[in-house]
């Protein structure tokens, strides 16, 4: 293994850290960001996707919005480091960007107050086609070409499906030029003109009742409007993706679902012909959990910890005044909790070897008890990364 | 959250439960658990993966979940929730016109609206459960559901559903669905979090989100993979002298034990913001570590078995937010 994370890293200036959730993608987001302002210098970027604050928490922010923030001098001096760059991070108001986008897209003003006065409109922008997905990606794109950065590091959103987000711009082309959206949106009195349609309309007034119908016509139609520039942003979008310039870092655990769920993303992003800079396994158990000579020892003491108690006691190892019984109970629970612990490093092992294979780069980031709540300890995580 | 009048029911004598959590947390395990728990109390019971994941099959050991519920257990059925399917379903019962329309083009068009459609989607996932709750097909129907991001915007949907929709059958159908979703004796959700800072937090938003928005009633919070107790506080010194004298392999042992004390400790404040916070809300039900990596039915049973536990103890004599 040559290259390190950090020369993954070098020359691009777009990473996307994906995974599936609860393996610490954006706490990892967070930690690319932090290594590359540390090491590398430049203007960096750590955009989260995610409303639950993570980003925040970890990096000791307050709030964040759709405005991008710089993390402290302090923070860093603090932590007794002192960055080559600057680390800013921002977090994804999906709301803000919808109205951002449309402002841009609407053929005029006045389509645009329409649009966003419409009743559907908040409700639509909440769920339809992904829009976290899409409005994430489309948002990295504006950072992108703003050319206010050197690194921008993207964490993608929790998605039901890993790669959903990657299809999110094609989605979104699709939508637009799908012919059930002209369907939707034909005139009311030539709905009946084609025995095509006809059933679809049939069915879907009895349904959801006509009124209800003609509220979605009308809303897509004012979105309609919107249709060559979405297209052509969407390919925008899907181009930067796939730019030599973009790289994808997929984090897990060694938990066996979430290992299923990166090999799998690995997977589409070679389908996709996107670069897969890294795989970072995060909370890795050390390797010392699986060492045979402990094991067989744990073992031993497992099935009687008297002999080795007795021995301890006799040879003062142990405070003289210790009970023997005592001893052995306390070697017996060590032992017992190493071998628990040893059956997750065994497994951790195999999956380790598969991931492995999967990547040019494979770091490891091990578990530690504790929060990652302040630089320090995302400065830490970058050491290891760097380690890989 | 307790019935008018009542007390809060117990937590598998209500009809339908939604289980959510932060991705991560083993919101797959417990829902597989709960509803094995359960069937094991006689209860016939059905499992419904609604996020289409493909996991649930995993812990049960059985092949790939189909919206045909299969029978994985005396007394539990297992379905994955399809959409397109329900809608199927849907306009089979509703409108009893089988194959009137090509169905395939239609579902299409349908899918479509979905997509455009605010809560389309959601609403024929959870209009499904409640239908097979209405119909009296299970005593109880466990939802392994979305991720917290979208667990509010699922249950949220059938009134969303009804405020945008005038009239028409779906409205008329949103009523009922309502009506089973917000009476706490039927309907209630399950939040599994664990002793981490973020887990906790997304809990804690989620709990505030489900009660202004949904209507839902929250029926219990797990929390997930806590650590035991290793030792007495004269064990701990015990086990602190080893480490300066013993040999390498006893060394290794006793650095595996301080690190799980180590991991209980980070733990425990997040544990005890969690119980703070959640007060007299709800249940509070306590899960091991069970130190395993790979699911499956043995894990399904243990897990079963802590939970069945766990409900005896918080029925019988523990009071509410009480705990180890």
């Amino acid at each position: 293994m040559t290259a390190t994370v950090e020369e993954v890293l070098a020359g691009r200036e777009v990473v996307v850290t994906c995974g599936s959730g609860g393996v610490g993608k954006t706490t990892m987001a967070a930690a690319l960001g932090t290594l590359a302002a540390l090491h590398m210098g430049g203007r960096v970027l750590v955009l989260t996707v995610d409303p639950a604050r993570r980003l925040a928490d970890a990096l000791g922010l307050e709030a964040l919005g759709n405005v991008s923030r710089r993390v402290p001098q302090d923070a860093f001096s603090a932590a007794g480091l002192a960055p080559r760059g600057e680390l800013w991070a921002a977090m994804l108001d999906t709301k803000a960007s919808w109205d951002d986008l449309v402002r841009v897209q609407a053929p005029d003003e006045q389509t645009a107050a329409r649009i966003l006065a419409n009743r559907m409109y908040e409700n639509i922008t909440g769920t339809f086609v992904q829009s976290h997905d899409y409005i994430a990606m489309e948002r990295l794109y504006e950072l992108h070409t703003s050319g206010d950065w050197d690194l921008l590091v993207i964490d993608t959103p929790p998605t039901r499906n890993a790669i959903d987000f990657l299809d999110a711009p094609a989605r979104m082309a699709d939508f637009f030029s799908s012919r059930f959206l002209r369907l939707l949106t034909a005139p009311a009195r030539s709905r009946f003109a084609t025995a095509a349609s006809r059933p679809f309309y049939q069915v879907a007034d009895r349904i959801l009742g006509s009124q209800f119908l003609e509220d979605i016509a009308e809303f897509f139609l004012l979105f309609q409007s919107m249709y060559d520039g979405f297209v052509e942003r969407a390919r925008a979008v899907e181009a930067l993706l796939s730019d030599r310039r973009t790289t994808f870092v997929v984090v897990s655990t060694l938990e066996a679902a979430p290992v299923r769920e990166a090999e799998f993303f690995c997977d589409e992003l070679a389908a996709r012909r996107l670069h897969l800079g890294a795989v970072v396994l995060n909370r890795v158990l050390p390797e010392w959990m699986a060492d045979p000579a402990a094991g067989v020892l744990a073992h031993e003491l497992d099935a009687d910890p008297r002999p080795m108690a007795e021995r301890l006691v006799l040879t003062d190892r142990v405070d003289a005044e210790v009970d023997v019984a005592e001893v052995a109970a306390t070697l017996d629970t060590i032992a017992d909790n190493y071998l628990r612990y040893q059956i997750v490093a065994r497994r951790e092992a195999t999956e380790r070897d598969r991931m492995a294979r999967r990547a040019d780069v494979v770091a490891r980031v091990p578990l530690v008890a504790g929060d990652i709540g302040d630089v320090a300890a995302l400065a830490a995580i970058a050491e290891e990364l760097r380690r890989g | 959250m307790v019935a008018p009048g009542g007390s809060a029911p117990g937590l598998l004598d209500r009809r339908l439960l939604f289980v959510t959590g932060k991705g991560g947390v083993g919101k797959t395990t417990v829902a597989a658990a709960l509803a094995m728990e359960a069937a094991q109390s006689g209860k016939r019971t059905l499992v419904c993966e609604a996020d289409a994941k493909g996991d649930m099959a995993d812990f049960y050991e059985t092949g790939p979940l189909t919206f045909e519920p299969r029978t994985v257990e005396d007394g539990l059925d297992a379905m994955a929730m399809q959409t397109e399917a329900s809608l199927r379903e849907y306009l089979r019962l509703q409108l009893h016109v089988p194959m009137l329309v090509r169905i395939g083009a239609l579902a299409r068009a349908f899918d479509f609206v979905a997509l455009a459609a605010p809560g389309v989607r959601e609403i024929l996932t959870v209009g499904k459960l409640a239908y097979e709750v209405r119909a009296g097909h299970y005593d109880l129907v466990v939802v392994d559901g979305p991720a917290t991001g979208h667990i509010v915007g699922q249950l949220a949907s059938p009134s969303g559903i009804r405020d945008l929709v005038q009239v028409g059958m779906i409205r008329h159908q949103t009523e009922w669905m309502l009506e089973l979703l917000h009476d706490p004796a039927v309907t209630g959700v399950v939040v599994v979090s664990a002793p981490e800072d973020m887990p906790v937090n997304e809990t804690l938003e989620l709990l505030d989100r489900l009660e202004r928005l949904t209507g839902v009633d929250l029926a219990a919070v797990v929390m997930n993979r806590v650590l035991p107790e290793l030792f007495s506080r004269r064990q701990q010194e015990i086990a602190a002298a080893l480490d300066t004298s013993g040999s390498p392999p006893l060394r290794l042992l006793v650095e595996a034990a301080d690190l799980a004390t180590r991991l209980r400790r980070s733990r425990t404040p997040h544990l005890r913001r969690l119980r703070t916070e959640l007060g007299d809300r709800a249940p509070l039900l306590y899960l091991p570590d069970l130190f395993t990596r790979v699911p499956g039915r043995r894990t399904t049973r243990l897990i079963a078995e802590a939970l069945g536990a766990e409900l005896g103890v918080v029925g019988a004599t523990r009071p509410v937010g009480g705990g180890p």
